[in-house]
């Protein structure tokens, strides 16, 4: 009898120690983690059995931050954006990634081949690229702006516009709407008066904005009616007007683009979990899944053959990919160098100018 | 009168207790037990006072003038600053001391943390740190020739002033930056330029802001509170439930309900509109600006204004406002002389309770302000998400500090005694 106790008490700890393990992922919410969710979560916990909490902020690397310096880490993977993987994991914040831990290509090729250029770094894995574009609602100009400079015109196309409440993007996208070539807008940028410029740039719009923060943000603007157009990510976009069938359509000049990372904080509570959940999701078939949720592209080569159709069975990827060839005419790679290091300056610059009336 | 018998038995030593003790000890003994345990009673509280209330305000001032990213990474630059005072050109012996702790930070993961200490006097430095930390093991003497070589900022003065103003874990640097000045070359003062100046001119506004916010209240408030106070009972309750109702209701509910009235395509506009009040490309701009932040905070603080005003007017007796009448005043001026006078610890209260929220106030303005509604808060908070919560703490302590001055103003000039809360 008591050996039954014993065996029995034995095997509920056991069950309780394996429903407990669990792994929580921080993310942008929307769209976005709802890709996550269906490409990784789901199909991660069906394989290991372990629980994957899902949580949203409006940019994952600040409650990080705040969770390491307080000592307090509650978060176990972070999805973040480039320049802020770079400065986390050089104030010592994140954990070193290990790129042998991570799967290889289907045919053998090793992560670090497979990868596409600078999507490996110390302490993070890319995930998706994705783009910071703007869109416009096709039923108010059915001719619609085809360039970026169009975005700045208001008198070709009266009506309010939407940008993201930042300098980051914004100021590379005042120069190209200004008629810089992309090759040249951080050369510029890194002086004075291609600053200037662009700060110009922006005044001539600036009485006709709505600032967004959050990238769910855009698109209900736009289906409100309150902007004409306006700057998002590329797959919010995207959802709104393949799944939600809104007459929303990208354009895809001046478009900037960078990668967005996972992260695993230092001190994550799940370490182990968290680096099984990383080397899950980044997996050639994983990220390819991505792509049928939500039009951002992967961050390995091999998965981009294994790209196809979007849930509903019918719409082709490729188009909507900021990848993809005719999307990359014009286009911008977001340099990390360059923010990493003005991010704050620029910041306080931008804000100075958006509170000066 | 406790104290007047223990000073007359401390005359009379021959005074004794039924069981022989002096009584003075007695009764000191007495005394002592009562004070613990009315300590002991209010113990709870204050403990959680000092730990909720007082620690973290004092950690957030500390922050204000402690950082020690730089000066604990870099032990022999603050040697080298330490000897040589300011003006000193850095020699071969200051490089040396560069390259050596920038060894040690590569080794230790801490060349971010330094840089970005520096990087907050002086952009563009954090890269600088990181990047010549990364190479730092190739270094070899001269080091001097051998940094410049490396990255040519380092010859640069300004990088210089910053290391050293750094170098010290205590600082004013953060309230230099929140009072928009910046350090020269030398490491004297001077504005930051035009288009960059921000924290001053927000303080401003933060205050005006709320100054017209509490004005606007104290406008609705006024006869609101009136009627509640005069009312039938049956009334009046009902009044009063209408007054809390929105007390009732989540912040964010409120605010994005006043995005859906106000907006461009919303229901207001919309109406002026179909009415043909208002033209369909001449719609009222009342959200994401100036005017968004005034209507929906009014709205949100109005409750605390009609609170204590109400509590005040329920007291005054309505005798002597017919008195005044029946004396020959005009309703005026029984109104201005008699009334308005009586309900003045009530508008004292109201106004310090809802300035001093509006003062404060952040996601409102956040979720409706759009760009020239932002207040100071606004900024607090974004350096905290930026995670420079020096400088945030920094713009705390001098709103904290503009806000005690007002008390103090207040007390000046009306009396903190004159204030009725409720």
């Amino acid at each position: 009898m008591k050996k039954l106790l014993a065996l029995t008490t034995a095997l509920t700890a056991v069950g309780y120690a394996a429903a407990a393990e669990e792994v929580s992922v921080m993310s942008w919410g929307g769209a976005y983690a709802t890709s996550q969710i269906e490409a990784y979560h789901k199909p991660f916990t069906a394989e290991t059995g372990i629980t994957v909490i899902s949580i949203d902020a409006d940019n994952p690397a600040t409650p990080i931050k705040a969770q390491v310096e307080a000592g307090n880490v509650t978060v176990d993977v972070a999805d973040v954006e480039y320049a802020d993987a770079i400065r986390l994991c050089d104030e010592g914040m994140l954990e070193t990634i290990d790129p042998a831990m991570l799967p290889a290509a289907p045919d053998g090729t090793p992560a670090t081949e497979d990868f596409l250029p600078g999507a490996l770094t110390d302490c993070a894995v890319a995930s998706i690229v994705f783009s910071t574009v703007f869109a416009y609602d096709s039923s108010k100009f059915p001719e619609g702006p085809t360039t970026m400079a169009d975005f700045f015109d208001l008198e070709k196309f009266p009506g309010k516009r939407g940008m993201r409440k930042g300098a980051k993007a914004n100021l590379e996208m005042a120069l190209m709407g200004d008629g810089v070539p992309a090759a040249e807008v951080y050369a510029m940028l890194e002086t004075d008066e291609g600053i200037d410029r662009a700060f110009a740039k922006l005044d001539t719009i600036k009485a006709d904005t709505i600032w967004w923060e959050a990238g769910a943000q855009p698109p209900q603007l736009l289906a409100d009616g309150e902007v004409a157009m306006t700057t998002a990510y590329n797959g919010r976009i995207f959802a709104a007007a393949v799944a939600e069938n809104k007459p929303f359509e990208v354009v895809w000049d001046g478009q900037v683009y960078e990668y967005d990372l996972f992260v695993i904080p230092k001190g994550a509570p799940n370490l182990e979990a968290a680096k099984k959940f990383v080397a899950f999701a980044t997996d050639t078939q994983r990220l390819a899944d991505q792509a049928k949720w939500i039009s951002y592209g992967p961050g390995r080569k091999s998965s981009g053959a294994l790209v196809g159709l979007y849930q509903d069975g019918k719409t082709e990827m490729g188009p909507h990919m900021p990848t993809s060839a005719e999307n990359l005419t014009n286009a911008l790679a977001s340099s990390y160098e360059f923010w990493v290091d003005r991010d704050a300056e620029l910041n306080e610059r931008f804000n100075a100018w958006l509170a000066a009336n | 009168m406790m104290a007047d018998i223990a000073a007359t038995a401390g005359m009379m030593p021959g005074l004794t207790t039924a069981d022989g003790r002096p009584l003075k000890t007695a009764l000191a003994e007495a005394q002592a037990k009562a004070r613990r345990r009315a300590f002991l009673l209010v113990a709870p509280l204050l403990l959680f006072i000092v730990f909720t209330f007082v620690l973290p305000i004092g950690q957030m001032l500390q922050r204000s003038v402690y950082h020690d990213g730089f000066s604990s990474a870099a032990p022999n630059l603050v040697a080298w600053f330490g000897a040589n005072p300011r003006g000193t050109e850095p020699d071969e012996a200051a490089f040396a001391a560069l390259a050596a702790d920038l060894k040690q930070m590569k080794a230790d993961k801490t060349a971010g943390a330094a840089g970005t200490r520096v990087n907050y006097t002086l952009s563009e430095s954090r890269s600088l740190f990181t990047s010549s930390a990364r190479g730092a093991d190739k270094l070899e003497p001269p080091f001097k020739e051998a940094l410049i070589a490396l990255d040519d900022k380092w010859a640069a003065p300004a990088v210089w002033e910053a290391m050293r103003s750094a170098a010290t874990p205590w600082t004013a640097d953060f309230y230099v930056i929140a009072t928009d000045f910046e350090r020269a070359d030398d490491g004297s003062l001077q504005k930051v330029p035009e288009n960059q100046q921000i924290y001053l001119y927000l303080f401003g506004k933060t205050f005006v802001l709320s100054g017209v916010i509490t004005f606007l209240c104290l406008l609705l408030a006024f006869p609101v509170a009136h009627l509640l106070a005069t009312l039938p009972m049956r009334y009046s309750n009902l009044l009063m439930i209408l007054v809390l109702l929105p007390f009732w209701t989540s912040l964010l509910v409120r605010t994005t309900s006043w995005i859906v009235l106000l907006q461009g395509q919303g229901v207001l506009n919309n109406v002026l509109v179909s009415l043909g009040i208002l033209g369909d490309d001449g719609r009222l701009e009342m959200m994401y600006n100036q005017t968004g932040t005034i209507i929906v905070m009014t709205h949100i603080l109005l409750p605390f204004m009609i609170l204590p005003l109400y509590s005040v007017m329920r007291t005054i007796p309505p005798s002597y406002a017919r008195a005044a009448r029946s004396l020959g005043a005009t309703s005026w001026t029984t109104f201005r002389r008699i009334y308005l006078p009586q309900t003045l610890p009530g508008i004292g209260a109201g106004a310090l309770l809802v300035f001093i929220l509006a003062v404060g106030y952040y996601i409102t303005p956040a979720l409706v302000g759009g760009a020239s509604g932002q207040l100071i808060s606004n900024m607090i908070d974004f350096h905290m998400d930026k995670s420079n919560w020096s400088l945030a703490a920094a713009l705390s302590a001098m709103l904290l500090v503009g806000v005690l001055i007002l008390y103090w103003l207040y007390d000046r000039l009306i009396g903190i005694d004159n204030l009725k809360l409720g």
